[in-house]
């Protein structure tokens, strides 16, 4: 795996970056990818932002985990961002474990790896590392900005640090402020890894504890109903209940699945360094508790998307965005889109969310060409 | 598009910011946005429509007026729009108090319940009047509260709301409602435009 780690594309960011925490950082690796083809005028190009355990390869067979990319629905050739048409850029973000600066890493001044003396970072440190990687492309003015979920919250970041840089602004299932039963959620994570005998153990990983993590969060990416029709309770082998702990249920083998699968592509480190960005992201207060000001002045057609069954970021989290851009006069368009599938709509086949984010940029691209 | 575009967009002048307040398919935003310079924005209670007014590069929020109009600041539209949709809020009063927080000037249409097809049909049948403006029966009517042209007018008078601009739509024709002809207008319009402060 790691051969192939040094094949992906990385971009040496050889400015200084001081990180929210007081850090300085230069001459830090940023892994990305791009797909399609950016035009002579720059102007199709399109920025999305990986959720939490996502990386640089959004769609197409991921190299590295040889599974398909997190948004292999929405994006590609004929697809709702359609890859014939417009460019799209997507990097693995600060504490990330595909490449970019990360736990993971070799911190060259010990040159040990980082792990837990990895810097706490913080959505708008993954922001503007990233605004490094446009100007190193010369991309002047994107087309859009889109992500879900914790991508989402780089969306908001990013439009509030560079108000002028995008025409459209695309936050999908996200929040402008971490709810307390997401930091709540993502605590569970960390305790689950940090329980783990093995974490901050040299040579050893804590796969058990990332698993039951993964586990943990994964029930919170379904919803109820989603749960019930896929699973109901039904029996893992056709026969009768084992009277044992071992997976009965196929719910249960599902998740013990999904969590074992999991350590084989994620590092545990970057699962706590990343939760806690997810949880220190506070846009509101970055603006002194006036979520409006955040957007003042922002020209971009924003276009907010939740899901009716989403509860890891239901609809009302949403919305406040759309209230604080309303307040403020700015461009806002908003649905809410009927879909069983949870907070994981976003990376699936929803055709109407799909139909949304495609019809949206096809307006907003031709609007710009008139 | 229908008559009652026609007089809506011929109020609104060039380079307004305007909010259409259950905009549908956003048909009269798209005009307005097009041909006006208008800067519009939409806000419309059903998922289909909004997705439909976001394919045309519409900025339309899904949501409902009674709970979604607070939240845009005092006199931030330079007009609202509200179209023939008055009678079906639950508290049309409340709806009317915010549009005029919200814009400098309010169009409100409302559809005539005092014209003659609709009074000969509950005088001769005795039923719920079903009309072409109005076909839905009693039962399954999105039509809560009705009023007349003279009703609406009578309210204004009330609450100390402004009338700058009072129009009808008679079979497909144009015309103005003054003091004089309001009782006639009020048996023979289908439709009154109302433009209040």
């Amino acid at each position: 795996m790691n051969s192939e780690l040094k094949n992906i594309k990385k971009l040496i960011v050889n400015q200084s970056l001081e990180l929210d925490c007081g850090k300085i950082i230069k001459d830090f690796p940023l892994a990305y990818e791009t797909y399609g083809t950016l035009n002579k005028n720059k102007d199709n190009a399109i920025l999305a932002f990986h959720a939490l355990t996502g990386d640089q390869f959004c769609t197409n067979i991921n190299p590295i985990t040889k599974r398909e990319g997190w948004w292999t629905f929405a994006v590609g050739p004929g697809k709702a961002i359609d890859t014939n048409k417009y460019f799209v850029i997507c990097a693995n973000v600060l504490g990330g474990c595909m490449g970019s600066y990360g736990p993971k890493e070799i911190n060259p001044e010990t040159n040990k790896f980082f792990g837990t003396t990895f810097p706490v970072i913080t959505i708008r440190d993954m922001v503007r590392a990233q605004k490094y990687l446009l100007d190193y492309l010369g991309i002047k003015k994107l087309l859009s900005l889109a992500g879900g979920s914790m991508g989402g919250m780089q969306v908001l970041q990013f439009a509030a640090l560079y108000p002028d840089l995008s025409h459209s602004t695309i936050p999908i299932a996200c929040s402008a402020s971490h709810s307390a039963q997401n930091i709540a959620l993502n605590e569970l994570g960390r305790q689950a890894i940090m329980a783990d005998p093995n974490w901050k153990k040299e040579n050893s990983s804590p796969d058990k504890g990332l698993a039951v993590a993964r586990m943990a969060a994964h029930i919170t990416y379904l919803s109820k109903k989603g749960l019930q029709e896929k699973f109901g309770r039904k029996l893992q082998d056709k026969g009768s209940l084992k009277f044992s702990f071992e997976a009965d249920f196929q719910i249960e083998s599902y998740l013990r699945y999904q969590g074992a699968t999991f350590v084989d592509r994620f590092d545990a480190n970057s699962y706590l360094y990343i939760t806690r960005a997810m949880d220190y992201f506070d846009l509101e207060k970055q603006f002194k508790g006036n979520l409006s000001l955040a957007f003042k002045d922002n020209k971009s057609k924003f276009c907010i998307i939740s899901f009716s069954s989403d509860w890891l970021y239901p609809t009302i989290e949403n919305k406040e965005i759309v209230i604080a851009l309303n307040a403020c006069g700015a461009n806002v368009r908003f649905v809410e889109i009927n879909s069983d599938k949870g907070h994981d709509s976003f990376l699936l086949d929803v055709p109407d969310f799909l139909k949304t984010i495609s019809e949206f940029i096809n307006s907003t691209y031709n609007e710009i060409k008139k | 598009m229908k008559k009652e575009f026609e007089v809506i967009s011929k109020i609104i002048e060039n380079n307004k910011r305007v909010l259409d307040v259950g905009c549908g398919d956003g048909t009269l935003m798209e005009y307005l946005k097009e041909k006006q310079k208008n800067d519009v924005r939409g806000l419309e209670p059903q998922k289909n429509l909004v997705q439909k007014c976001i394919a045309k590069g519409l900025p339309v929020i899904e949501g409902d007026a009674e709970e979604e109009l607070a939240q845009f600041p005092k006199k931030s539209f330079d007009y609202v729009v509200l179209s023939q949709t008055l009678q079906a809020f639950l508290n049309p009063e409340e709806v009317l108090e915010q549009l005029l927080r919200i814009g400098k000037q309010t169009i409100v249409t409302i559809p005539n319940f005092g014209y003659w097809k609709v009074r000969l049909h509950l005088l001769f049948k005795g039923t719920m009047p079903v009309t072409k403006n109005l076909p839905n029966e009693w039962y399954n009517t999105p039509n809560l509260h009705m009023c007349t042209i003279k009703d609406f007018v009578n309210f204004c008078t009330k609450k100390n709301i402004k009338i700058d601009k009072s129009m009808c739509v008679t079979e497909e024709k144009i015309s103005e409602i003054t003091n004089k002809n309001i009782g006639y207008k009020n048996i023979f319009s289908q439709l009154g435009i109302f433009l209040i402060e």
